[in-house]
């Protein structure tokens, strides 16, 4: 323990990072588990190549007494939100499953990503990574999209449930999913980004995947009512420029949202990726406000309370603040700036020789649309121009592209990112320089600061800093 | 063939009037009003101590209530309680560690307003029965956790007219964010 304590964390988060490191490597160790026949490491080809498992299965099916043998354990084994089924040895040669045998489909028993948890020692509150490295495209899958919970998971009938907004309002109201279903609604893409995503690496490169280092990230594309069409049906009064808005979990989470912002883009939404928002995100209702930080995006919310003042909650003041070298505090740090990530190829995964390689990740900014993303193969010596894969979009991630013929020799690859208002994503030496003088780290959120992976000799690919 | 052009123009901008009308609509109706009962269970106490309930308690009362609710997470001496499956927060000491490379975060050395505690214990505490303290037990733990981190006396009673004027060690600890940090713009 005393080895691996950075300087200044508190001694709380000092013991967190210890059990992550040993989270972490539990979960990677699994997962080779899962692929134990390619050299390569997990990442690289992910459980695409035939496997002996899937053999098994194979053989599982054509024989009765090896189906009661491994039946029930291999049903066991399927993963979370998978089922189990006998593979054929040629699906040309039977029918499949009916249509709609499973009103609610799930996905391939062949598909294992997961979220991980920080193994706070309480497990209701806590948090979850998706596993960034596994993502496709640009939206993060419902099921894994990262958790931040302080009093776990509630259970909440829709039916039952309903928002009071009052306050500094003309007309004090509730209003019930239902009636807030019948407003005029908008969707739009957006990421979320806890402010905390990055904590463990302030000091020295602490958690080896992607996953661990920037999986408190997320995008989705949501559905909902404007707070704005809300104001006006209750009326604001003069001098309202808070709003305080309140969970409905065992937290009770409250957050001060400053009326600028409810005004400008927030959104009471109840939808994420066509469905209703999951249980996790804050079902029935949830407030989404794109591009600041995610503890204030109130989950299961029953209500808003318009004020003059903010009013100092628990996690505005204690928590989510940034403690600076000279012992003041940064309040109400809302934004989460530009940055970017790649996740191919990222921590752990190991590339099976010279040859192409299609570098890619994420790029984000709370401030507006990436407008543009660099990548460097050389430890940031040279940039060269990403290619955005599609339209950037205000306040959600794009993922890019970038070609490489790695020729064999150790490379360190960096992605920095530039926002739409010029703001360029810093690297950690940079905001170190800012933040820490204290000798540093006084501050652990919103670390946006340039990620780097070095690619050795052998095709290895690790977490540095560089 | 300027006549035609503005026809046209017309003929659109008046099909375009229907549904711009239409939107012109911003009172939807939708919702129900809610009452000052509907109101009632609902709090969130600012600096000011808007909101505090009636009732007060000691230290001596908050003495009891931390060894029955709080103690078992929190720690007898209000240490803390790293164990698996408890995780408590350290509530006391830390003053002076702020702009070290150590610092310690607690009640006693960062919480700038004494009214969050009271909101935080009501609204949230205990784990394991949350919102389940009365308001006088609130008022008593509030007292005791301030006295042990001696921020008052221990014979101080803590109620709506005194809890807010207590003056935590950080109440000036904070600032508002400086960011986009210009010296990134150098």
């Amino acid at each position: 323990m005393k080895d691996m304590a950075p300087i200044g964390y508190d001694e709380k988060t000092q013991r967190l990072i210890h059990d992550m490191v040993a989270a972490e490597a539990r979960h990677i160790s699994g997962r080779e588990v899962e692929n134990p026949e390619c050299d390569c490491k997990d990442g690289m080809f992910p459980a695409r190549a035939p496997t002996r498992r899937v053999f098994l299965f194979a053989a599982g099916s054509s024989s009765a007494a090896a189906a009661l043998l491994g039946g029930r354990a291999l049903a066991e084994e399927a993963p979370p939100g998978a089922k189990h089924f006998d593979v054929p040895l040629d699906p040309t040669r039977q029918q499949g499953r009916p249509v709609a045998a499973d009103g609610y489909g799930t996905r391939s028993q062949f598909e294992t990503e997961v979220r991980v948890r920080f193994p706070t020692p309480n497990e209701n509150t806590s948090w979850s990574f998706t596993p960034l490295d596994k993502m496709q495209g640009n939206l993060t899958a419902s099921g894994l999209h990262f958790e931040r919970h302080h009093g776990g998971t509630p259970t909440i009938d829709p039916a039952r449930h309903m928002l009071f907004v009052h306050g500094m309002v003309n007309t004090p109201k509730k209003f019930s999913i239902v009636d807030l279903k019948r407003f005029p609604f908008v969707t739009r893409r957006h990421f979320i980004e806890c402010s905390g995503n990055g904590l463990t690496e302030w000091n020295k490169p602490t958690l080896k995947t992607v996953q661990g280092t920037h999986g408190l990230l997320s995008t989705s594309e949501w559905t909902g009512v404007p707070f704005a069409t809300i104001a006006r049906e209750v009326g604001l009064m003069d001098g309202a420029s808070w709003v305080l808005a309140e969970g409905s979990d065992a937290a009770v989470m409250t957050r001060s949202i400053p009326m600028e912002k409810m005004l400008k883009d927030a959104l009471l939404v109840y939808g994420q990726n066509g469905e209703s928002i999951r249980p996790e995100q804050g079902y029935p209702l949830r407030l989404l406000l794109p591009g600041f930080e995610g503890n204030t995006h109130i989950k299961w919310l029953r209500r808003l309370q318009v004020s003059d003042k903010p009013f100092m909650t628990r996690e505005e003041t204690s928590k989510y603040t940034d403690l600076m070298a000279n012992g003041k505090a940064r309040q109400f740090t809302l934004e989460m700036e530009a940055k970017s990530v790649i996740t191919f190829p990222s921590g752990e995964m190991k590339l099976p020789g010279p040859g192409f390689y299609n570098i890619n990740g994420l790029a984000w900014s709370g401030r507006g649309r990436v407008q543009s993303v660099d990548v460097s193969v050389d430890a940031g010596k040279t940039w060269y121009p990403a290619r955005i894969d599609g339209l950037p979009e205000p306040i959600c991630t794009v993922r890019f592209n970038f070609p490489w013929m790695w020729d064999g020799t150790p490379a360190v690859l960096q992605s920095r990112c530039t926002d739409e208002t010029g703001y360029i994503q810093p690297t950690l030496k940079q905001l170190i320089a800012i933040r820490g003088d204290n000798g540093p780290f006084g501050s652990i959120y919103h670390l946006n600061a340039i990620q780097s992976w070095a690619v050795a000799a052998d095709g290895s690919v690790t977490n540095v800093h560089a | 063939m300027f006549t035609r052009s503005a026809a046209i123009l017309a003929i659109s901008l008046a099909g375009l009037s229907v549904p711009a009308t239409a939107y012109a609509q911003i009172h939807y109706g939708f919702g129900t009003a809610a009452t000052s009962e509907d109101l009632a269970k609902f709090f969130s106490i600012p600096p000011n101590g808007s909101g505090l309930p009636p009732g007060s308690g000691t230290a001596a009362e908050g003495a009891k209530v931390y060894a029955e609710s709080c103690a078992v997470c929190h720690g007898d001496k209000l240490e803390g309680n790293p164990a698996k499956g408890i995780g408590g927060d350290k509530l006391i000491g830390g003053r002076g560690t702020l702009a070290t490379k150590t610092p310690i975060k607690t009640v006693e050395s960062y919480w700038p307003y004494a009214t969050t505690l009271f909101d935080y214990i009501k609204r949230t505490m205990p784990f394991s029965a949350p919102g389940s303290l009365s308001d006088v037990q609130v008022y008593s733990v509030v007292a005791y956790i301030l006295s042990q981190a001696n921020i008052i006396k221990p014979t101080e009673t803590i109620s709506a007219t005194t809890l807010p004027k207590i003056e935590m060690p950080n109440h000036n600890g904070f600032e508002p964010d400086p960011r986009p940090e210009l010296d990134l713009y150098k």
